[in-house]
């Protein structure tokens, strides 16, 4: 495949009646990297996985995912991707192996692969003792797991994952995540949409953080809190009334004037060494009483509140079902 | 292997996954079984002595009215299942497969030939201890038998589109229900149309439920009372097929998940 990325898309456009869903959106995926769709809900995370995965028609631009073009060569294509949902898309009165070998066939693997590739994935996903029960009697977390497997049982080269630990719980996501690590260490491409900081920072390779259908910002995880300055200290005082002594006391040694964020001040540093030091004694000249004092680094939280005006994580959800974002 | 042996083998890869879940959610079993022996117990107990049916005994003249009105609904599986899996996104999954576009709604529909069957020897059964009886040699017996299986599945295709178009299972079936069971009705399956009042008869003769009853009529009792078009209902059947297979698949290439 002589593509220099796995998944390409140049001015993406799709409409939903009057609703713009995407506004010209682009994305490059380089082979064997994860890029990290990173975005509110109804942001046009999953649109833009569905034009890709062939499921829309799209409106304007175009793509192209493992080399092929997703409307001219999408019967091709489709061998290569492999799609996880938000939702488990598995069949409830089917058993774990009789789902993951039904689509086993479906991608025309060879005679007896269906098979054996089910009883493998199966291993590894640690459902061998749930194999043959149907999968109505699975838990949320087990589902999705064999969900994922479905998504592998072709080991195809590009895979797409629509915000795949929504729901789960803490221990079932990072079981995930390092299923997911696995395949990428193994030379998979991986496009992951999420509204979960923590998920992409982790995981994405670059970020692409996308607010009502257009990239507004882009870059790896690292990058994009730099764009919000670098380290700054944050002081928590003792008694909110003492916020101007405190801002008054420390501006002298900081980069911009402090501010208070949430009875937590703020300040900006011009360097790292001596800044601590520097900071207590002023306040405790000042007379201010410090709680707690600490360097911090802008986390990705802050870089989504800052790019989008609103946080990124408005809610859990439960997972179990399809609204919200389409 | 060429891409229509790949669509074949799709299809019978999803029938089986149909017919699968029969054994493993066995209250579906109810409404292919005993709904219908209820109804024919209901008919031709409750109502059959009301009934004038010039030439018939009434189960006689029930029968092959009851077992068509039963192939008509015996799709509602498909649109049931096409819409759960609609809603639970697996419609999704099949689509983003290599696989063809056509072997979900194929294979579903495929898998109604299978209870529909179960349903004509249950009832054929229940109506013969009822006092039904055969008058027809053999090969028109088997041909009836086959005219009910075909019109079954193209009324699953209507189905198929049904669970495509509706917002839920529940709707699904509701909507099957309204558009179908009055059709059913208004046609000569249960009363002879001469009976009706007449904007209703002039309905009831056009009907397709009409020439399909007086066809099953013709073949399991001979005789015909009125007309005895087995070619028209085959028409019609493989007419009702082509045309909401070709909505259904059409649908399915846009679906998305609600």
């Amino acid at each position: 495949m002589p593509a220099d990325f796995a998944i390409e898309a140049e001015g993406l456009r799709k409409s939903y009646k009057d609703v713009c869903a995407l506004d010209g959106v682009d994305l490059q995926v380089p082979p064997g990297t994860v890029l990290g769709l990173l975005g509110p809900n109804g942001a046009g995370k999953t649109t833009a996985v569905r034009i890709l995965t062939t499921l829309l028609p799209l409106d304007g631009g175009s793509a192209r995912v493992a080399g092929l073009d997703v409307v001219r060569e999408a019967a091709q294509l489709r061998s290569q991707i492999g799609l996880a949902g938000q939702y488990a898309a598995v069949d409830e009165n089917l058993t774990g192996a009789e789902n993951l070998e039904m689509v086993g066939r479906l991608y025309h693997l060879p005679k007896g692969e269906p098979r054996a590739r089910a009883a493998e994935l199966l291993e590894r996903f640690e459902l061998s003792d749930a194999a043959d029960r149907l999968v109505r009697t699975y838990s949320g977390g087990m589902r999705r797991r064999l969900d994922l497997a479905a998504a592998l049982v072709a080991r195809p080269p590009v895979l797409f994952l629509d915000e795949p630990t929504t729901g789960l719980d803490p221990r079932s996501r990072i079981g995930l995540w390092e299923t997911i690590e696995g395949r990428v260490a193994e030379g998979t491409t991986v496009l992951l949409t999420t509204q979960y900081l923590d998920e992409a920072d982790r995981l994405a390779d670059r970020i692409s953080v996308i607010d009502h259908g257009r990239v507004i910002a882009e870059g790896s995880s690292d990058e994009l809190k730099d764009q919000l300055g670098g380290e700054r200290l944050d002081v928590t005082l003792e008694s909110d009334a003492d916020t101007e002594a405190a801002i008054a006391a420390l501006e002298p040694i900081a980069a911009e004037r402090p501010a208070a964020v949430d009875g937590v001040l703020r300040m900006p540093i011009r360097q790292r060494k001596g800044t601590i030091g520097a900071a207590v004694l002023r306040l405790n000249e000042a007379g201010v009483g410090i709680d707690d004092i600490a360097m911090s680094r802008p986390t990705l939280d802050d870089v989504f509140l800052t790019l989008t005006g609103h946080a990124a994580e408005a809610e859990g959800g439960d997972g179990a079902g399809p609204e919200g974002e389409r | 292997m060429s891409s229509f042996r790949y669509a074949v083998a799709d299809t019978l890869v999803l029938a089986k996954r149909s017919l699968l879940r029969i054994p493993r959610a066995p209250d579906l079993l109810l409404s292919f079984t005993v709904q219908p022996i209820m109804f024919v117990l209901l008919f031709a107990y409750v109502f059959g002595g009301a009934i004038e049916t010039p030439g018939y005994s009434y189960i006689d003249f029930l029968m092959p009215g009851i077992i068509v009105q039963t192939m008509s609904f015996g799709g509602f599986i498909t649109a049931l299942g096409l819409s759960e899996d609609l809603k639970k996104g697996l419609i999704d999954r099949f689509r983003s497969l290599p696989m063809s576009r056509a072997a979900v709604l194929a294979g579903r529909t495929l898998a109604d030939i299978t209870t529909n069957s179960i349903s004509i020897t249950v009832m054929l059964v229940v109506g013969v201890i009822a006092g039904f009886s055969f008058d027809a040699p053999l090969i028109h017996i088997v041909a009836g038998i086959l005219l009910l299986l075909l019109f079954g599945y193209a009324f699953s295709w209507v189905f198929a589109f049904v669970g495509l178009t509706s917002s839920s299972p529940e709707a699904a079936q509701s909507l099957g229900f309204i558009v179908i069971f009055p059709l059913t009705f208004i046609s000569s399956a249960f009363v002879p149309v001469e009976s009706m009042p007449g904007a209703l008869q002039a309905f009831a003769e056009v009907n397709p439920f009409t020439i399909v009853v007086d066809a099953m009529r013709y073949l399991f009792l001979g005789a015909p009372a009125a007309g005895n078009n087995v070619w028209g209902a085959v028409a019609w059947s493989l007419g009702i097929a082509a045309v909401f297979a070709g909505l259904s698949v059409r649908k399915y290439k846009r679906a998305v998940v609600r």
